[in-house]
């Protein structure tokens, strides 16, 4: 009931102050259409399709400078420049292989947000998967020595006790 | 025993973050280590009718120092290299002026000294990204077959230039 109230009274208080921006309305919009087709922003380069490839491809590569940030959207001097490079490479005709292999021969592995498979990164990309088999493994035999356990023995005095135990009324 | 194991591997994963807690990662271990070092020709700040070519070097160990006038830890650096320079117990040092302007580069070392055998000028920032530059300052030292052997990413201090270059530079016979 009171939001309703506060509502209608800032609609209020807002169209009093919009009435005096609808009266010259007319004459501002003559002002702003006189130029027949209205300007549109320039590309800021000059291939869309290599730009389209080199933004794409520089999602997986890393900024060397501030090094969680992807190439693509790193403001650092060092990427945009890295940027061009890739560009230039591009418009030579390099494949998106020859890229990357160009960036790791100067930078390493380090560039890519994806390390290759090879000896240096098997435990990289195999540990996880290892170390969730070992804790399921782990688990399974836990599972299995609590099904096999056998309790101690139980004699007929202990039997008639929890019996009475039992019956007991609370 | 078997009570204490995860108490084990908890200490082997708390070793192992101290550890990674306390690397600089900074520290990008460089493709090059090993292998010819990139070739360029550039002009020289102070005389662009010169150029510098690391095949100039060819036959000596030397060393290139990537640097800027605005990098302020280059600065710091400088002190050392200067005193490196003019006690001559370091190998000649090229100086790659990396992304900034020739004049103030050049102004610079008139006004604090030069510790340089060469100082190319590398306005694109081209020359550095072919040597895998992250930012200044950055050091390289390259054998007599042009061959990179070592890298170090930030100041050299007189520590670092003991117990990482001294060594080197002895087992390169320089």
């Amino acid at each position: 009931m009171m939001s309703r109230l506060i509502q209608q009274g800032l609609l209020t208080v807002f169209l009093a102050f919009s009435l005096p921006a609808l009266a010259n309305g007319p004459t501002t919009a003559t002002t702003i259409a006189s130029p027949d087709v209205p300007p549109t922003a320039q590309p800021l380069f000059a291939d869309v399709a290599i730009e389209n490839r080199m933004t794409l491809l520089s999602r997986e590569l890393r900024c060397v400078v501030c090094q969680n940030e992807a190439l693509s959207e790193s403001p650092a001097e060092l990427a945009t420049d890295m940027r061009q490079e890739i560009r230039d490479l591009m418009k030579a005709g390099k494949t998106d292989q020859e890229v990357i292999a160009f960036l790791t021969s100067r930078y390493g592995d380090f560039v890519l947000f994806r390390p290759p498979f090879k000896p240096v990164t098997y435990l990289l990309w195999i540990g996880p998967f290892a170390f969730l088999g070992f804790g399921v493994l782990v688990w399974f035999m836990a599972l299995r020595s609590r099904r096999t356990f056998q309790g101690a023995p139980v004699n007929s005095a202990q039997l008639a006790a929890a019996a009475r135990l039992l019956e007991e009324k609370p | 025993m078997k009570r204490w194991l995860p108490l084990v591997f908890f200490f082997v994963l708390v070793g192992f973050f101290a550890k990674g807690l306390f690397l600089n990662p900074r520290e990008v271990p460089s493709p090059f280590i090993g292998k010819a070092a990139p070739l360029f020709s550039l002009p020289v700040v102070g005389d662009a009718q010169k150029a510098f070519s690391p095949t100039d070097m060819k036959g000596q160990v030397w060393m290139l120092n990537v640097w800027a006038p605005w990098c302020v830890s280059c600065k710091v650096e400088h002190k050392l290299l200067m005193a490196l320079a003019e006690s001559r117990t370091a190998p000649p040092i090229v100086g790659l002026n990396w992304k900034d302007k020739t004049r103030e580069a050049e102004q610079l070392l008139v006004r604090t000294g030069n510790p340089y055998v060469a100082v190319p000028d590398d306005l694109s920032g081209r020359v550095g990204i072919d040597w895998g530059v992250t930012g200044t300052p950055e050091t390289y030292v390259i054998d007599r077959e042009g061959i990179v052997r070592l890298k170090h990413v930030g100041p050299i201090d007189m520590d670092i230039w003991q117990t990482k270059f001294v060594p080197k530079l002895k087992e390169l016979g320089a």
